[in-house]
């Protein structure tokens, strides 16, 4: 055997056997054993964290699930109030959107932009069936028929929808979706105005009755929720390692190649869309029943795109991800309403966490913490001296605007300008080199500080909108897989 | 007949409107195979660019520079603002997953429109505003052609909507930039191997589309008059469905599409009624979609493996 084949300064042949780093335990690297262990190769966190994550995972889907169920059905009795309780409700109804939404999207990859038409129909439908809208006397069917005439209603629909657009691949399918969502919305405020109320909705819902048990208040559709939930969550575990499942995830990386696996590309697509479509009308019976009335505007895009978001929090692909994401955003979006206090809470704790965790090392996280308070104080300092219609932060206003923001007098058009720098400074702040982007950060967080005190915080119930937004974008750039989702290695090492 | 004409004059109208805003989205498709759906919301800034260029010179009432310079500085500013903020979107948004599949950029896309919409929300407030086109331009000073008029605004949307029509044209077919675009519509790889600067590229095609989509808002104020948060969107599907139903990424069927989905507005909101325009609008794409998914103009693509 020669020593160096390709000459002494040639590229050296990689060793046979990948030596495992010093100090590591386990299967050797790259056996087969350790690939089994590896499940898919996942990414975990470094450090203890990732250990903590390895044994969490070895926990059982359904200790957890329950676990989590039983967490969920415990919270009212911590004393949720009625807000509370209304946002915990809300949350349920997105996380089940967002569940069946995964399906679709994260399981059989195919962007369904029409998905909140699903819940609307359940909810329209629901509507009809169960109150005094259609006839002298209306129908008034009870919960436990109507519920699965829309939920079998609404996989026909969704077959309807996926038959003659299964053959559009990718962009196609999410313009046919779009259309159809926005088609629905159109459909609902302007035709038969009678029956479907137009604009102005249906009101006087019958509440789910069924087994002489009648749920009128909060609390027992948030249990009912939280059971339905986990039943879903339950079934589509069992469905996500059946073959469906699997013929879903090789349908979505690579729909030819599962042809030629003799999977039935179509039929599969088919099925997610029912499925989706099916857990979408659930959600949108119960919550019709539970807000006893539905408008139009209920099932627009802002939805559309709040149960996106939610999905693509938490990770497009996992359930437990879906429905963690959707209790995340509903507890940002439904929070920022209450008080301004919270919200700010809420505004600072997330950018000191994203400083936090992408600022290191801890040298300049530190530098640039400081900076920022220093150049709060100093600017606070020379606009008072300057004048005192500059610093006029109202009695109502927190301490950092009283004493480290300048809150001008008449703070909408300099906050409105603000806004535009901040968006403008973002958009820089990606672009530069490292040590500009430390520096220029210290100003960006101080101009974030002042335009959420002198607008987005008056003007709560666009922040969340534009947050939601946001949400989107940088998930998308920075973290496509989700905060609670584990990137697969894609190569072995 | 008179309604027929009337019709046929306002769907001409609104048809080179949306047909501009088409043009946008369909270059974008082109190059980068991204339905941008924030494109639309580039055309709602635009609006309200010539909205406040009409404020900051004394208000429609009270026009202190000559007309033709203010729609000129209208136009001008509209273009290259709106212009500029597509290539910062590009370059913030889009740039991080030109190949990250096809489903993120989508999802993106939705967020940015997202953003845009309730970012005007915040600045402008809910409210409408008006352009009041009446006061600065006469309505009498159009043409009469047989039995119907056509007003000075509408003659020069028509004209300055073809005119950017065959600029765009000539961009794309006679220089160099053009042919660079095609090059990177073509193959991008091979365009970047070839020496193509394909950032570059791309960002001067997100400038193109957006400046067209900005100028066509201001033409929209003009004929429209009313400027609010969500016009954008509504115009953005309507673009996109003219797009689709042209052939996306064709641009003579962008502007095809552009003309068809106006005319067939016009006629329905003539002869049907305006409740239910929207609606047959849409479900005219989901038809075309469904029966010639490449569009009237477009080629049917072949699925590489």
């Amino acid at each position: 055997m020669s020593v160096y084949p390709q000459g002494p300064l040639g590229p050296q042949e990689p060793p046979d056997i990948l030596e495992n780093p010093p100090g590591s335990r386990g299967p050797r690297l790259g056996a087969d054993e350790w690939v089994a262990r590896q499940e898919g190769r996942r990414e975990y966190l470094p450090s203890w964290l990732g250990e903590a994550q390895r044994v969490f995972e070895r926990i059982g889907w359904w200790p957890r699930l329950a676990v989590a169920g039983l967490a969920g059905a415990l919270l009212p009795s911590l004393g949720l109030g009625g807000f509370q309780l209304q946002v915990g409700i809300d949350a349920l109804v997105i996380a089940l959107l967002a569940v069946g939404l995964n399906i679709v999207v994260g399981w059989a990859g195919l962007l369904d932009l029409g998905y909140v038409a699903f819940f609307g129909f359940g909810a329209y439908g629901y509507a009809l069936l169960s109150s005094g809208q259609i006839g002298s006397a209306g129908i008034h069917l009870p919960a436990i028929v109507s519920l699965p005439v829309m939920v079998i209603a609404a996989a026909i629909l969704g077959l309807a929808v996926g038959l003659p657009s299964r053959r559009l691949i990718g962009d196609y399918l999410a313009i046919v979706t779009l259309f159809f969502g926005e088609a629905f919305v159109e459909f609902t405020n302007n035709v038969a105005p009678a029956k479907l109320g137009g604009p102005n909705g249906i009101t006087g819902i019958d509440p789910i009755r069924s087994f002489g048990i009648q749920l009128t208040t909060n609390a027992g559709y948030y249990y009912l929720l939280v059971i339905v939930l986990v039943i879903t969550m339950a079934v589509l575990r069992l469905l996500d390692t059946s073959r469906t499942g699997r013929a879903w995830r090789a349908v979505r990386e690579d729909p030819l190649a599962a042809a030629a696996m003799t999977i039935p590309v179509n039929r599969v697509k088919l099925l997610a869309f029912a499925c989706g479509a099916m857990v979408a009308a659930l959600a949108g019976t119960i919550f019709a029943a539970q807000q006893t009335s539905v408008f139009p505007t209920d099932f627009d895009t802002p939805i559309l795109i709040l149960v996106y978001a939610a999905l693509i929090l938490g990770g497009s692909g996992s359930i437990a991800g879906a429905a963690t994401g959707a209790l995340v955003v509903m507890v940002i979006y439904d929070g920022l309403l209450r008080n301004a206090t919270d919200a700010g809470f809420l505004f600072y704790g997330l950018i000191l966490l994203t400083l936090l965790a992408r600022l290191r090392p801890w040298r300049r996280l530190a530098a640039v913490l400081a900076a920022t308070v220093a150049l709060g104080f100093a600017a606070h300092a020379i606009a008072a001296a300057i004048s005192n219609s500059a610093v006029a932060a109202g009695p109502g206003s927190g301490w950092l605007a009283r004493h480290w923001v300048i809150v001008p007098a008449n703070p909408q058009t300099p906050g409105n300008w603000g806004f535009v720098i901040l968006v403008c400074m973002l958009i820089a702040l990606v672009q530069v080199s490292t040590r500009w982007r430390t520096i220029l950060m210290v100003p960006t967080i101080y101009l974030a500080a002042f335009v959420w005190e002198t607008r987005l915080v008056v003007e709560p119930s666009i922040t969340r909108q534009l947050l939601i937004g946001a949400i989107l974008i940088v998930m998308m750039i920075a973290r496509p897989q989700g905060l609670f989702g584990q990137r697969r290695v894609e190569a072995a090492l | 007949m008179r309604l027929f004409l009337q019709e046929l004059v306002t769907g001409i109208t609104t048809g080179a409107l949306y047909g501009l805003v088409a043009l946008g989205f369909s270059m974008v498709y082109g190059v980068l195979k991204l339905l941008n759906f924030a494109h639309g919301d580039l055309y709602m800034v635009g609006a309200y660019i010539g909205f406040f260029v009409i404020q900051w010179f004394g208000g429609a009432a009270h026009v202190n520079i000559p007309v033709p310079l203010l729609l000129v500085i209208m136009f001008v500013l509209a273009a290259v603002l709106v212009g500029g903020l597509g290539v910062a979107m590009e370059r913030f948004a889009y740039r991080p997953l030109r190949d990250a599949g096809r489903i993120a950029p989508l999802i993106t896309a939705i967020g940015i429109s997202f953003f845009l919409e309730n970012s005007a929300l915040l600045l402008f407030g809910s409210q409408f505003r008006e352009y009041n086109t009446p006061e600065f331009i006469s309505l009498s000073s159009g043409i009469q052609v047989g039995l119907v008029t056509i007003d000075s605004v509408q003659i020069m949307v028509i004209v300055l909507a073809l005119a950017l029509m065959l600029g765009l044209r000539l961009v794309v077919n006679r220089t160099r930039l053009g042919r660079q675009m095609r090059a990177v519509a073509g193959d991008r790889e091979a365009a970047e191997m070839l020496g193509i600067n394909v950032n570059f590229t791309i960002a001067a095609t997100f400038f193109l589309g957006a400046a067209l989509a900005g100028m066509a808002g201001v033409m929209a104020g003009l004929l429209f008059n009313q400027v609010t948060n969500t016009i954008g969107f509504i115009a953005g599907l309507k673009a996109f469905t003219a797009a689709v139903v042209g052939g996306i990424g064709s641009l003579p069927g962008a502007v095809l599409g552009g003309f068809v989905i106006g005319l067939a507005e016009a006629f329905i909101t003539g002869y049907v009624s305006s409740t239910y325009t929207n609606l047959l609008v849409f479900g005219l794409l989901i038809v075309v979609m469904l029966a010639r998914p490449s569009g009237l103009l477009g080629r049917a693509q072949l699925q590489k493996v």
